[in-house]
């Protein structure tokens, strides 16, 4: 099974030996990692070299497609529809990420507090959002908010009001609504799995020191709270920039044009290579919205989550 | 889990004599279950005493029924729509327009609704519930599989370029999707794999989270000693793999399987943009042709389909998550808890 020409355990000792004498690798790990790292290269690295390539290019009708260097990248930097739709998953982010996280941190405590009756009830239906895919989550949440026949519509006859959550100034507050519904039980799980295994002897040595309830959460369980904040806060605004499914699938739903085709970065780049047949420059801008939620990400917190996974 | 264990713990100290006569006594199995009534019964108890002494303790609290309720809220609002998707269920089409959203219609035509959904288009639903199991089955199972040996990989080898696999992969997480599904479909179009399985297997064979969670799991629950023993006892490494590292990674398994199968089950984008032709379509894009034929001219709405398909389309997961809990549960608190 061993690779000629490197030594077995047997003959160096323990991996950290191995790694510390430095002469020689252990490339033993790769025979598990291959298949990964193949399909990966197959499906994420040549998809993303490939992106690259053709966001160089143009489609021309006389000439075909011609090399541009950046001139899909400045006519991007150029573009209102473009920087409009940034904007917006922007504010989506900075609204309801911390709305939703709130909620999530705040359940999760409550579960860990063991002051709930039936908290095993309170853990599994606050996590089963989860289990519903966007297109149903949106579906339901879309008949319920119709003004024609869904719940809003028939809450609108009997009470003679006017609600609309469809009206384009409060569209987006709907649809951080339904993320909202989807995902916060996801994250309180991440929480209340790290607040699961602080020791318990903790606890107890903190009351017989004389700690109340609040002192004990502030002092021992937030701060249990923060390695786990860091890749909740990193998924959601991954999750947020790439905001798709949810207004792609109210689209129809909602009266009139509010949902643009250009409502979020990844509407406009959908619809510009397969109804706008731009795939170049849809292409040119995917790189610029991965970069921009990489370099977030990555500034908000990838570092610590980099450490704690030393 | 965890939680069985803390109840276990902390009410130990109060019953001493009795819960030590029942240890030595009765070992069975069965006996497991009068145990924990027996911890239950000691934990009112001590709950009961500490009210009347003023003194709670925090590992084992008083329970609040004001925070209960306003708990309860919460949980409220997480299954509301299951609710209104049940109710509505019910309704014929006419009903479903007419008659208030959270009330029950004139009859009852759940089974009425359910024998449309799959009659209806010559059964195509039928159609999307195999492709979505097959896309499941393969492209999910795949996933996982890659995932434990991938994570396994780098949890219990210091291998040249072990640094490079994490960065590229936390990189390629945030990518957006549309970064990759724009060039991924124009490479499988060159390919001539848009428009069939493979178009939608390949790409749901990467689970970057999955190898994240199998990697944390791996380097807890499988102890290196353990697998330099079976070394030298001459195992080469993939049967030390089968033999001692995969039933011990078990529970990390179910709950990376589970999380690629919601993965796969319930994607959207990769469908919309791979597959034109309707007869490989999985249930989610099926189901929102079905809501779109209603703002199509001449189209006929049948929204009563839409929301019984949708409650088919979510039972097999729910009922997944309700009996693979305490699975799921412990494997994602090892995923949570990296120090």
């Amino acid at each position: 099974m061993a690779v000629p020409g490197i030594p077995t355990v047997r003959e160096t000792g323990s991996l950290q030996k191995m790694k510390r004498g430095g002469r020689s690798w252990d490339w033993r790990g790769w025979k598990f990692m291959l298949p990964f790292a193949l399909v990966f290269i197959f499906v994420f690295i040549v998809p993303i070299v490939y992106a690259i390539w053709i966001s160089f290019y143009q489609k021309r009708m006389v000439g075909g497609t011609v090399f541009v260097g950046l001139a899909n990248y400045i006519r991007l930097m150029q573009d209102a529809q473009f920087w409009d739709s940034v904007r917006r998953v922007a504010l989506f982010t900075v609204v309801q990420v911390p709305i939703m996280l709130f909620l999530a941190a705040a359940m999760a405590l409550a579960l860990d507090s063991m002051k709930l009756h039936g908290s095993r009830f309170f853990r599994i239906s606050t996590f089963l959002p989860y289990a519903v895919p966007a297109v149903v989550s949106t579906l339901i949440w879309g008949f319920v908010y119709g003004a024609k026949y869904g719940l809003v519509g028939s809450i609108n006859n009997v009470f003679g009001s006017d609600l609309n959550v469809l009206a384009p100034s409060v569209l987006l507050a709907a649809i951080g609504n339904i993320v909202t519904w989807e995902f916060t039980g996801y994250n309180m799980l991440i929480f209340y799995s790290s607040l699961s295994t602080i020791p318990h002897s903790l606890y107890e040595a903190a009351s017989i020191d004389g700690a109340s309830e609040w002192q004990i959460v502030r002092r021992i369980k937030l701060p249990e709270l923060r390695g786990s904040l860091a890749i909740t806060v990193i998924f959601s605004i991954i999750g947020s920039f790439q905001l798709f499914n949810e207004p792609s699938i109210l689209q129809n739903m909602v009266p009139g044009n509010s949902v643009t085709t250009y409502y979020t970065p990844n509407m406009y780049a959908y619809n510009l290579s397969f109804s706008g047949n731009q795939s170049n420059y849809a292409a040119a801008l995917a790189i610029v919205m991965a970069i921009i939620t990489m370099s977030i990400a990555y500034v908000v917190q990838l570092r610590s989550m980099r450490e704690q996974m030393k | 889990m965890s939680e069985m264990n803390r109840e276990a713990t902390t009410s130990m100290p109060m019953t001493n004599g009795r819960a030590a006569t029942n240890t030595t006594a009765r070992r069975s199995t069965t006996n497991r279950r009068a145990r924990a009534r027996q911890t239950a019964h000691d934990e009112r108890l001590e709950r009961r005493r500490a009210g009347k002494s003023g003194f709670s303790n925090p590992a084992n609290p008083r329970r609040s029924m004001m925070l209960t309720l306003i708990c309860g809220l919460f949980v409220a609002y997480c299954l509301f729509p299951f609710v209104y998707l049940l109710v509505n269920a019910t309704k014929t089409q006419a009903d479903f327009t007419s008659t208030f959203g959270l009330g029950f219609g004139h009859g009852f035509a759940l089974w009425d609704n359910l024998q449309t959904v799959f009659t209806y288009q010559d059964g195509i639903f039928g159609r999307w519930l195999v492709n979505t199991l097959l896309y499941v089955v393969v492209g999910a199972g795949g996933a996982t599989l890659l995932a434990i040996m991938g994570g396994y990989a780098l949890a219990k080898f210091r291998f040249p370029g072990r640094n490079a696999v994490f960065v590229v992969v936390i990189g390629a997480i945030s990518v957006p999707g549309i970064a990759l599904a724009v060039p991924q479909f124009l490479l499988f179009a060159k390919l001539g794999l848009t428009n069939t399985p493979w178009a939608m297997i390949i790409p749901s064979l990467i689970s970057p989270f999955g190898l994240y969670l199998m990697w944390i799991f791996s380097d807890q629950a499988v102890p290196t000693e353990l697998l330099e023993a079976a070394r030298v006892d001459g195992a080469g490494e993939f049967r030390t793999f089968w033999q001692v590292s995969l039933p011990l990674l078990a529970p990390g398994i179910v709950t990376t399987s589970l999380f690629t199968i919601v993965a796969t089950w319930n994607n959207y984008f990769l469908p919309l943009i791979m597959l034109k032709d309707s007869s490989w379509y999985p249930l989610t894009i099926g189901l929102n042709q079905w809501k779109d034929q209603a703002s199509t001219a001449g189209g006929q709405a049948i929204q009563n389909l839409v929301i019984t398909g949708s409650l088919v389309t979510i039972i097999p997961l729910v009922i997944a998550f309700l009996l693979l809990q305490r699975y799921w549960q412990s494997g994602l608190a090892a995923g949570a808890v990296k120090e």
